[in-house]
């Protein structure tokens, strides 16, 4: 499979999660939004690691050449899932204090 | 045009359309089901491109534990009807305007990039998914990554702990 | 190689430093010690080095570091001590010590830090005095004479809460500066033709022959005009008469016997130029004879005790810079040694005078102060018949020298002269009686306080009247059977001196003319004043004298409101609507465009976010291959 065909996808789904965090307001959607755009460039490191194996293992099929890239994406995803759960904690606490999760209270660096 | 192929397109097409579904419903619930759809589609494209191991995690991480925490905390705030305010329209058209300019100007790049255009990536093929070669590298060459990702674990974990706590 | 040369500025340079810096810290007696100490040291040192010079000829140049060296021009930090040097050496380390001893009682009620800054500039002023007649070129001379220039400024203004004594020392400091120039050109114009401005190198016949007769005359004249702005010459001589502003004592020292002197010292030090230059020679004489008579008549209508001093001590000046003129140098520096006694003598009895009287200086509000004051009357009248060149005081022997040098040159000048030494005679004592004889005329309590002064002021008086007295017997003409010393003693520097040509019987004649004139002048006005003295307003010829001949008026009109008007048209419209319309515009252009650019600080993290994206997208656009981009873009549109 050509590799800007998947260069192309992740693009797509990169720039929808872009948008949805410039023109959405609620704080939990535009979380859910940093959330697709990780998982665009998640898609993009596996496909790209295929793409530095694929010589490699025409060669020998017992290389491991391009793992890294699959490594990255494991250590994406733990990274996501901690940034979740603060995340998270934070606009549960955020709610508790203003009672909306409207991202435009969220205005202090005014100040 | 093979099954790789037709597997390949509807996957795709799949992830875009939930992608976009996600910021088309007014619904926070919604939202978060078509992006567990995203997830899956996702998944289905690691499976393609033979990365197992990756699809189990994204599948049980993703979908599985962030997803629920997310509507878990939706349910819990009791936001699951339509009340976000609307948005100014001027800010929601330049949001869409730059986006969208930012879309083209990427695919403009990816498009004019010379050596990127003979590249392709394995699929089917290959065994650097395996969770067996993975594992191997993983505790071997990224021992301590490994490691400091708990640490990273624990601290946001006190963290959230910390947040979350009335004061 | 002589050890003890630099020592002689070190010691007042020490106490500059020491009262300067712990002036708060110090007592007042101990700061009068270490001011009045570190003078006798250098006193001491200078008469060790004179006698030296006066037995073995001058000391060797002695070079203490490299002032200025670039590429082969090389100006040495050197010091100098000849025959000359030495003469003003002693005259201004002795008076200053003097002066010095004078001050601790004349400034007693000054607070004790105002009176550590008068000793500290003081001794800074002796040790640039120093310098000037010690440096070994044109160089260090003009360091010094920068630096008496500084000091002037500072002690004019010494009580600088009183704004008009302000205006006065900056008066002084602008007019020095103006002559200062001409030195710095004629320094300049030296280096130039001859490459060296060491007074060896300079005035011999190798260098002398690189410069041509125009060079030499615009040299003189330059330097000429540097002399006539510190030695107070027409028409650079309003100045003197304001810088009495300052403390007495300071009028004593720098105001009559030494910084004014300084032009002198300079011209008889370049005497081998100037007697190649007739018509600097002749310039220098005919101003130096203006300016006697000038202030000699506006001396005759002052009423400030202080006024009619000053303008005296200008209108001598003027008779140094005739002698000069005329050639004979050696009566100029005599001149000057007698002129530096008599008229400090003058000057601490006048401070004496307004000490007494609790700083009055009206001499109409005065009179009868001899039965007060026996100690200051008696000095005071000892210097006013010395500086009425009455035999045989010291004022007669040098002034008549200068005299007789003017009668060869031209009988003009020397009529000239004769008349200004009456005028002198005359103004002298109508301050003497005026001042000492007939009755008190202050207030009451004025009178009860009237007092001889302590003895750390009367003893430099004795000593100094005794100088006044004997001074002259170093200069004794050979028409009167002396030897004069000086004249043999300087011969060696002063080498251009012409000696005048006159038979003893002519010179009898000259001596009786002006003696006599004199005499006549002193009795008339002895007689006048002592009964009734001069009290109201002057009327007629008099207020134009009283009014110094509407000069400083002059000047007002001619020079300083023009520049005046000038400064307030930059001030007013070059400054206000160009060059601070151009800088607020500026700064408004600014504040209006910070104004719109904080609406862009909104604190909503969406528009940061928006902003980025859009930089991105211009990041790539700018720094991305275009042509690809455009193409694409044309491809989808």
């Amino acid at each position: 499979m050509p590799i800007q065909y998947y260069i192309a996808l992740s693009v797509c789904l990169f720039c929808i999660g872009i948008v949805g965090v410039l023109t959405r307001r609620n704080v939990i959607i535009i979380f859910m939004c940093i959330e697709l755009m990780l998982n665009s460039v998640n898609l993009l490191l596996v496909a790209f690691s295929k793409m530095y194996n694929a010589p490699a293992f025409a060669a020998n099929p017992a290389s491991t050449v391009g793992i890294d890239g699959q490594l990255f994406v494991f250590f994406i995803m733990v990274v996501a899932a901690a940034e979740v759960s603060v995340g998270l904690a934070i606009i549960v606490m955020m709610y508790r204090n203003t009672h909306s999760i409207d991202v435009n209270f969220l205005n202090r660096l005014k100040n | 045009m093979g099954v790789t192929s037709i597997l390949f397109w509807s996957l795709s097409a799949l992830a875009l359309i939930s992608a976009i579904m996600v910021l088309a419903t007014k619904n926070p619930v919604h939202s978060v089901l078509w992006l567990i759809v995203v997830f899956f589609a996702i998944s289905g494209h690691y499976i393609l491109l033979n990365a197992q191991f990756l699809a189990i995690v994204n599948l049980i991480v993703y979908a599985g534990a962030i997803m629920v925490l997310f509507l878990f905390v939706i349910m819990l705030m009791n936001l699951n009807t339509a009340t976000e305010p609307k948005k100014n329209l001027w800010m929601k058209l330049a949001g869409i305007i730059s986006g969208g300019s930012l879309f083209l100007i990427l695919i403009s790049v990816v498009r004019s990039s010379v050596d990127m255009s003979q590249k392709s990536a394995l699929v089917k093929d290959g065994n650097i998914g395996l969770i067996d070669t993975l594992g191997k590298v993983l505790f071997n060459e990224y021992t301590i990554p490994f490691e400091i990702s708990s640490i990273l674990f624990l601290s946001a974990m006190v963290g959230a702990v910390v947040i979350g706590k009335k004061n | 190689m002589n050890n003890l040369v630099y020592l002689i500025p070190l010691f007042p340079l020490a106490g500059f430093l020491i009262n300067g810096l712990f002036r708060k810290s110090l007592n007042k007696p101990l700061i009068g010690i270490i001011g009045s100490g570190a003078i006798l040291a250098s006193f001491v040192v200078s008469l060790v080095l004179f006698f030296q010079v006066k037995s073995n000829g001058a000391l060797p140049v002695e070079a203490l570091f490299s002032f200025i060296n670039v590429h082969d021009f090389k100006i040495d930090f050197a010091f100098q001590v000849d025959q000359l040097s030495s003469i003003f050496l002693l005259i201004i380390t002795g008076i200053g010590f003097l002066i010095h001893v004078y001050s601790t009682s004349y400034m007693h009620d000054e607070p004790t830090e105002h009176f550590g800054r008068y000793f500290a500039y003081l001794n800074l002023f002796v040790f640039s005095m120093l310098l000037l007649v010690m440096g070994a070129n044109f160089v260090i001379m003009f360091i010094g004479w920068e630096g008496v220039g500084l000091c002037s400024y500072l002690l004019i203004g010494f009580w600088f809460k009183n704004n008009n004594y302000n205006y006065a020392a900056k008066k002084a400091f602008v007019m020095n500066r103006i002559g200062d120039l001409g030195f710095l050109l004629a320094v300049f114009w030296l280096l130039a033709k001859v490459g060296t401005v060491n007074y060896h190198d300079v005035f011999t016949a190798e260098s002398l022959a690189k410069l041509t007769p125009t060079d030499i005359t615009a040299i003189t004249l330059l330097l000429f005009v540097g002399a006539a702005g510190k030695s107070a010459q027409i028409p650079l001589y309003t100045w003197l008469p304001d810088a009495m502003a300052g403390p007495t004592p300071v009028s004593a020292l720098i105001h009559a016997a030494t910084m004014v002197t300084a032009g002198i010292y300079m011209i008889a030090r370049s005497n081998v130029l100037y007697s190649l230059a007739h018509v600097t020679q002749n310039v220098i004489a005919i101003i130096g004879i203006a300016t006697a008579l000038l202030a000699a008549t506006i001396a005759l209508k002052q009423n400030d005790i202080k006024k009619v001093l000053a303008y005296s001590t200008v209108s001598q000046l003027g008779y140094m810079f005739l002698g000069l003129g005329v050639g004979a140098y050696t009566g100029a520096v005599f001149h000057v040694m007698t002129h530096a006694f008599f008229k400090a003598l003058l000057f601490l009895g006048a401070g004496s005078v307004i000490h007494a009287a609790g700083g009055e200086q009206d001499i109409r509000k005065m009179g009868g102060l001899k039965k007060y004051m026996p100690y200051t009357h008696l000095t005071f009248l000892v210097g006013c018949i010395a500086i009425a060149g009455m035999p045989p005081f010291s004022g007669f022997f040098s002034k008549d020298e200068i005299l007789a040098a003017a009668y060869a040159r031209s009988p003009i000048l020397w009529g000239l002269g004769v008349l200004g030494a009456a005028m002198t005679a005359f103004y002298m004592f109508r301050l003497y009686a005026t001042t000492f004889l007939g009755s008190f005329r202050g207030t009451h309590d004025q009178e009860h306080h009237l007092h001889e002064s302590p003895a750390a002021m009367t003893i430099p008086l004795v000593v100094l009247a005794f100088l006044s007295v004997i001074g002259g017997a170093v200069g004794v003409p050979e028409a009167l059977h002396g030897h004069h010393e000086l004249h043999h003693f300087l011969s060696p520097v002063l080498t251009t001196e012409v000696a005048p040509e006159l038979g003893h019987s002519t010179e009898y004649g000259l001596m009786a003319v002006s003696v006599v004139l004199a005499l006549a002048a002193l009795l008339f006005a002895l007689n006048k004043f002592s009964k009734k003295p001069e009290l109201g307003e002057p009327t007629g010829f008099g207020k134009v004298l009283a009014n110094k001949w509407y000069i400083d008026e002059l000047y007002d009109a001619v020079i300083v409101n023009p520049l005046l008007k000038f400064a307030d048209f930059l001030k007013n419209v070059v400054e206000k609507s160009g060059i601070d319309g151009i800088v607020n515009g500026v700064g408004r252009f600014v504040q209006y465009l910070s104004r719109q650019l904080r609406l862009l600080q909104s604190g909503q993290v969406g528009n940061y976010i928006l902003f980025m994206v859009l930089s991105i997208v211009v990041l790539f656009l700018v720094f991305w291959n275009q042509a690809i981009i455009l193409q694409f873009l044309q491809k989808v549109f």
